[in-house]
């Protein structure tokens, strides 16, 4: 036996966070995309609780657009950790005329996304919903807290955020609202990928080097998909890809990679020079494009 | 990786964002499609050097007024370590936010603009620094290429500080004085070629040679119990853990401890990271500790080693800084929130009210609002078992939350 000082300190915080939300909250729930982010956070909500079983469910909304792989992931993770899964769809919300889906080259459901959170949300009564997201993805994101208030209406004020002092962490809400938690705010993509590495997790097969039919738009490479808009002239080819964030379909770009194992994409990642939101489609619709829809309640 | 939080300090226009630009851009952290970004931005607004600031301020507002207004946090990562750094704004009414910077930070760096030199905003920063008693503070001189990269003037404005550094009350912070210019990039990561007196480290080597083990304030250990882990399987039948982070010192297998509030005795029966048993836990690691005898523990509770009692009391001074737009004053009761132990507190009095620019003026005062800093006297409903601040970085802060608004309205340190 020996000391606990080699124990990483991004995940000392983690594990900490995680029994600050099961002691704080009584209606917890994980945001499980099936993305690496959200699969780090399962195993340190494991190592959080062990050897009881993580105390709160998993909850994906699903757009109806992802990447098969990603499904069959999810479903095989859930049941060997015999965890609770919740699935809400897009489509329900779509069917139900609450949401317009969007038309045209750059149509995507992702944005779509957010009724059908905050929908969920209330359903189920959740106070306290864990999500993935990194300080160092986004500019705006960099001035999130690790417990982030919602109202009533999932909205983000974040002119008016409670200061984060030392440790303290204050989930202190009114009815109604809800609390937005980032356990791993304080990783960078590379850490992620370390972790990953070190600890041998299992992630889906499209974040490694894999052939696909893909085709270029605006210096991006876009998957070719019933899901994704595509222009006639725009040409179909084969090449081997790899994605680094995975979201929908329709708003997750492909990079060119040979790396087919994680040590290979640990070393791409450390040589990289595009940060890894320079793949998401969604982004780029303007500078600002990811604090409006944070004003909103996306994730 | 190790990794070293840093939190800056700068009144506006010191080039605290380019300082920071200024590193990710010379440590290569910079990726293409932000540079690209900056690029844009710096040409549509006219600028002919490229703007830095502008990879650090994120929100809409602050790229209309080009300030910070909010505590940003930025990454980056050499060989060596992985950094943090809390870019809080300078502007009095921002006192919160660099409090809030500093309570997560182990090293500062205050920003000096050569033109200016020390001005009263600097005072402040210092003050705030030496109060939340960060161990590694950094004076980078900055915009010394405005001042011709003047020795004279560099000398000038050390002296100046090291007058504040004799009044303050903590003797173990180290303070490096560094000549830069962020804009130009001399001193930052790359040695200046045009400050040649300059002997010392560069900005990036400093840091990059910071023992962390020594900038770290370390007491002796508290254990306060996060959440009780019971998971009444069959495997696991009587398994029976608390769960927490070790602030302070180290805790081992077979080490006699108490149990606050009830003052009962036993001894570690295991630690636990995960699934994996340790003979001995140290500082700032979450673990889940068993116990030899079954004694009643639950969130909030203390794990302390015999011999080794913090104080347990109802009623204590502290500094506090105020952080809401609703004044604090005498009679009202906030929860108090002390690590992860929740009371309630009530404002028995408030002594007086602090100047934070070592002008050594307190003022009687009614009430506190947004910014102020004072010495308050709480009484509590149940009492907590606290260490002084200055000896205690964990065990002697607290935050006061407002019992309508839920909103975090202030911070305390305790004396």
């Amino acid at each position: 036996m020996k000391d606990t000082s080699h124990i990483n300190a991004l995940e000392n915080e983690a594990v900490y966070i995680f029994r600050e939300v099961a002691a704080q909250f009584e209606r917890p729930v994980l945001l499980f995309s099936g993305g690496k982010d959200s699969i780090t956070l399962v195993r340190l909500a494991q190592k959080a609780f062990w050897p009881a079983k993580i105390p709160f469910p998993l909850m994906h909304i699903d757009t109806g657009h992802n990447f098969p792989e990603t499904i069959e992931f999810r479903d095989r993770l859930v049941e060997e950790l015999g965890l609770e899964l919740i699935v809400r769809n897009v489509q329900d919300s779509i069917d139900q005329g609450k949401v317009k889906e969007e038309s045209g080259r750059y149509s995507s459901r992702n944005s779509l996304q957010t009724t059908t959170l905050l929908d969920s949300i209330e359903e189920f009564k959740f106070d306290a919903c864990i999500g993935g997201a990194r300080r160092d993805e986004e500019k705006a994101r960099a001035k999130e807290r690790i417990f982030s208030v919602r109202d009533d209406f999932g909205q983000w004020d974040e002119r008016n955020q409670r200061p984060e002092l030392f440790d303290m962490l204050n989930g202190q809400i009114e009815l109604g609202q809800n609390v937005r938690v980032f356990p791993i705010s304080n990783w960078t993509e590379l850490d992620v990928w370390s972790y990953i590495k070190e600890e041998n997790i299992e992630i889906p097969s499209i974040y490694f080097a894999h052939k696909r039919k893909v085709f270029l738009r605006d210096g991006l490479i876009w998957s070719h998909s019933d899901y994704v808009y595509q222009e006639e002239d725009e040409e179909v080819l084969e090449r081997m890809v790899r994605f680094r964030t995975v979201g929908d379909m329709s708003c997750t770009a492909a990079v060119f990679s040979e790396a087919s194992d994680i040590e290979s994409v640990v070393a791409e990642i450390r040589d990289s020079t595009i940060s890894e939101r320079g793949a998401r489609i969604d982004d780029k619709r303007s500078e600002a494009a990811m604090e409006k829809r944070k004003q909103q309640g996306y994730f | 990786m190790e990794v070293l939080k840093i939190a800056t300090a700068g009144s506006v226009d010191d080039g605290k964002s380019t300082l920071i630009g200024r590193l990710l851009y010379d440590t290569k952290s910079l990726t293409t499609d932000k540079l690209e970004a900056i690029e844009k931005r710096s040409k549509k607004n006219g600028y002919d050097y490229l703007d830095f600031s502008l990879a650090t301020d994120g929100l809409v507002a602050e790229r209309e007024q080009g300030i910070t207004i909010d505590v940003a946090h930025i990454y980056f990562s050499t060989k060596k370590k992985s950094y943090i750094i809390a870019d809080t704004p300078g502007h009095v009414e921002y006192t919160r936010n660099m409090v809030t910077g500093a309570s997560t930070s182990q090293a500062a760096i205050i920003l000096i603009d050569a033109r200016k030199g020390v001005i009263e905003q600097t005072n402040r920063h210092f003050f705030i620094n030496n109060l939340l008693r960060v161990k590694e503070v950094i004076v980078a001189i900055n915009k010394m290429d405005l001042v011709e990269f003047s020795e004279e003037r560099y000398n000038e404005i050390k002296a100046d500080f090291e007058q504040l550094m004799a009044k303050r009350d903590y003797e173990d912070q180290k303070i490096t004085f560094i000549p830069v210019s962020a804009l130009k990039g001399d001193n930052v990561v790359n040695r200046s070629k045009n400050m040649t007196w300059y002997k010392g480290e560069t900005l990036l080597d400093h840091l990059e040679d910071l023992d962390l083990a020594a900038v770290s304030n370390v007491g002796t250990p508290r254990f306060p119990v996060q959440y009780v882990i019971r998971p009444k399987t069959d495997e696991h039948h009587d398994f029976r853990g608390f769960a927490g982070k070790i602030y302070g010192g180290e805790l081992s297998v077979g080490d006699e401890v108490v149990a606050l509030p009830s003052q009962t005795r036993s001894k570690i029966k295991e630690i636990y990271f995960h699934d994996k048993k340790y003979k001995t836990a140290s500082r700032r690691s979450s673990v889940t500790i068993t116990l030899e005898d079954e004694i009643n523990l639950s969130r909030g509770d203390m794990l302390v080693k015999a011999g080794d009692l913090p104080t347990i009391d109802k009623q204590f001074t502290a500094t506090i800084s105020w952080m809401d737009s609703e004044n604090l004053s005498p009679g009202k009761k906030y929860v108090l929130q002390h690590g992860v132990h929740k009371v309630l507190a009530k404002v028995a009095n408030i002594n007086h009210k602090i100047h934070p620019d070592y002008s050594g003026v307190d003022e009687k005062a009614d009430s506190l609002g947004m910014n102020d800093i004072a010495e308050v006297t709480f009484k509590l409903n149940k009492p907590i078992f606290y260490d002084q601040f200055k000896k205690h970085r964990t065990n002697g802060s607290f935050i006061l939350i407002d019992t309508q608004s839920n909103n975090t309205v202030g911070a305390g340190f305790i004396n």
